[in-house]
């Protein structure tokens, strides 16, 4: 019986990771979309899409079957739940990554208008931050998934500055509202993949040691989300 | 009548070891570096466990551990077989179960057993319920022995569906309701710690749907200890679960925590069907 069971989660398993890595595909694009003024890499975002969320509808459909027919408990239960959870915010990811790209088709409106210094490193906390996540899943890594949940802060502080950048473009010439108010929205969606991540990250720690964390940061030192976001 | 035996005072033990009881809870039964044997061979390893007070404890580990020995001496069935020995503390709050001189018929009236197999006696109805008061409990009234034969079987689900068979045979029952029936004899007399060997391994699943139901409406007035090969079973009906095996005690705590979390590898491989 165990032997199903292990087949099974294996294979969901595997389908998770091609997910991600689609995911991940779609992070990259998008972002080269805002940043280098790209649509065809945003149409190319905005069509991963339709797959990405009849993957989700298909893994959380089996992963359903196992705790109907194995009745998993202990780490074949964590497991399981993980892997659900993951998946729901691997498919937010997708969103999110949709999300900018359509803010990058409406910036192509608007070619001289400059990015924000920080967006960039923002892009790159928070594409390593989702690869970061899912390598601590796959390695049952809950050190690396902790660095992820501390990176998140950093990633936080330059959206503040970011947004702040924004503003004063904004305030200079009202000319810049519209294309920086695409740019402030897109920043506020990298943000959210980070915390999308850190969702990974402490679905691994409870996979890993069985500890729920979420909303327990400050007890570990870190900043809580709550407090953190503007 | 009912009432007094329904609400019978108990006396409070010194603890001297939580091991498995949640920390408001009082000691039912005190297992203390328990020992035992069949001749030369060991079944039981210096057990210690708290069976802590109106909560269900479960008995997890694979053929041959020792869960059904150590519930045996709990109520002294072991008494009987050949080469059978044990030492070590077991004790209710006020009467060590090991003592020569404890009344072992007494203390089979304080701890109720009900086996894997329904055993009804091929009598009545009413006399499998009447059986046990009648013995323990004499100058019984023949109104105050029906309203404890019907407040029995109504604890213990069954009264509706053979109220009106009580003189015909509980032969005729079916596996489940000839459980239902075993668990009210058994409280009829009054228990405080019943012991569930299995008691639902026989049943179809509705049978056992019933028993878990109540299971869990008699936690409310006694201690239960129940032994299952069901894992989910365990994890359903139980407040607290230990992990026998080969004689020990390997893990010991809250069902919740043993059935997410282990501490022990060896429980985690039990328990998600590595092995047993």
């Amino acid at each position: 019986m165990h032997m199903h069971l292990e087949r099974d989660i294996e294979a969901i398993h595997q389908r998770l990771l091609q997910m991600s890595g689609v995911v991940e595909r779609m992070i990259d694009s998008a972002t080269r979309a805002l940043i280098h003024r790209k649509p065809e890499l945003a149409m190319e975002v905005i069509d991963c899409d339709d797959e990405v969320n009849k993957t989700e509808v298909e893994i959380e459909e089996e992963c359903l079957k196992i705790l109907a027919l194995h009745q998993p408990v202990a780490g074949d239960l964590r497991r399981i739940s993980t892997l659900i959870k993951v998946n729901a915010s691997l498919e937010r990811i997708a969103d999110l990554a949709c999300n900018i790209a359509e803010r990058s088709q409406q910036m192509q409106s608007h070619p001289y208008f400059p990015s924000p210094e920080g967006m960039e490193t923002m892009v790159h906390l928070a594409t390593q931050m989702v690869r970061m996540s899912l390598d601590s899943f796959v390695r049952s890594d809950s050190q690396m998934a902790l660095k992820v949940i501390q990176t998140d802060h950093h990633l936080d502080e330059l959206n503040r500055v970011v947004i702040a950048e924004l503003l004063c473009l904004m305030q200079e010439d009202t000319h810049l509202v519209e294309p920086a108010l695409h740019c402030f929205s897109a920043t506020r969606h990298i943000e959210r993949i980070g915390d999308q991540a850190e969702n990974i990250a402490e679905d691994v720690i409870y996979l890993v040691d069985g500890d729920i964390i979420r909303h327990k940061h400050g007890d570990l030192g870190l900043q809580n989300r709550s407090t953190k976001l503007n | 009548m009912i009432q007094s035996l329904a609400n019978r005072p108990s006396q409070r033990p010194v603890r001297t070891e939580k091991v498995m009881q949640e920390p408001s809870t009082e000691t039912m039964l005190n297992i203390q570096g328990l020992s035992a044997w069949y001749g030369d061979f060991q079944a039981l390893h210096d057990i210690s466990l708290n069976i802590g007070e109106n909560q269900v404890t479960a008995f997890i580990g694979p053929s041959g551990c020792g869960k059904s020995t150590l519930l045996k001496w709990c109520n002294r069935m072991n008494d009987v077989v050949p080469g059978a020995s044990a030492k070590g503390t077991l004790e209710l709050p006020d009467l060590n179960i090991l003592s020569a001189s404890t009344d072992v018929v007494a203390l089979r009236r304080r701890i109720g057993i009900v086996f894997q197999k329904p055993n009804p006696f091929p009598k009545s109805i009413y006399d499998n319920i009447a059986f046990g008061p009648r013995l323990h409990f004499k100058n019984l009234s023949r109104t105050d022995l029906d309203e404890l034969v019907e407040w029995s079987l109504r604890k213990a689900a069954v009264w509706d569906e053979v109220k009106d068979r009580l003189r015909q045979s509980a032969l005729g029952l079916s596996g489940g309701q000839q459980q239902r029936l075993c668990i009210a004899r058994a409280i009829a007399v009054g228990p405080q710690i019943l012991l569930m060997d299995e008691p639902c391994s026989a049943l179809d699943p509705a049978s056992t749907a019933r028993i878990e139901e109540l299971i869990f409406e008699l936690r409310e007035q006694y201690t239960i200890v129940i032994v299952t090969h069901n894992m989910q079973q365990a994890a359903r009906v139980s407040d607290q679960t230990a992990f026998f095996f080969e004689g020990r005690v390997v893990e010991a705590g809250s069902t919740q925590k043993l059935f997410t979390n282990p501490d022990q590898k060896q429980t985690e491989d039990y328990v998600t069907g590595k092995f047993g």
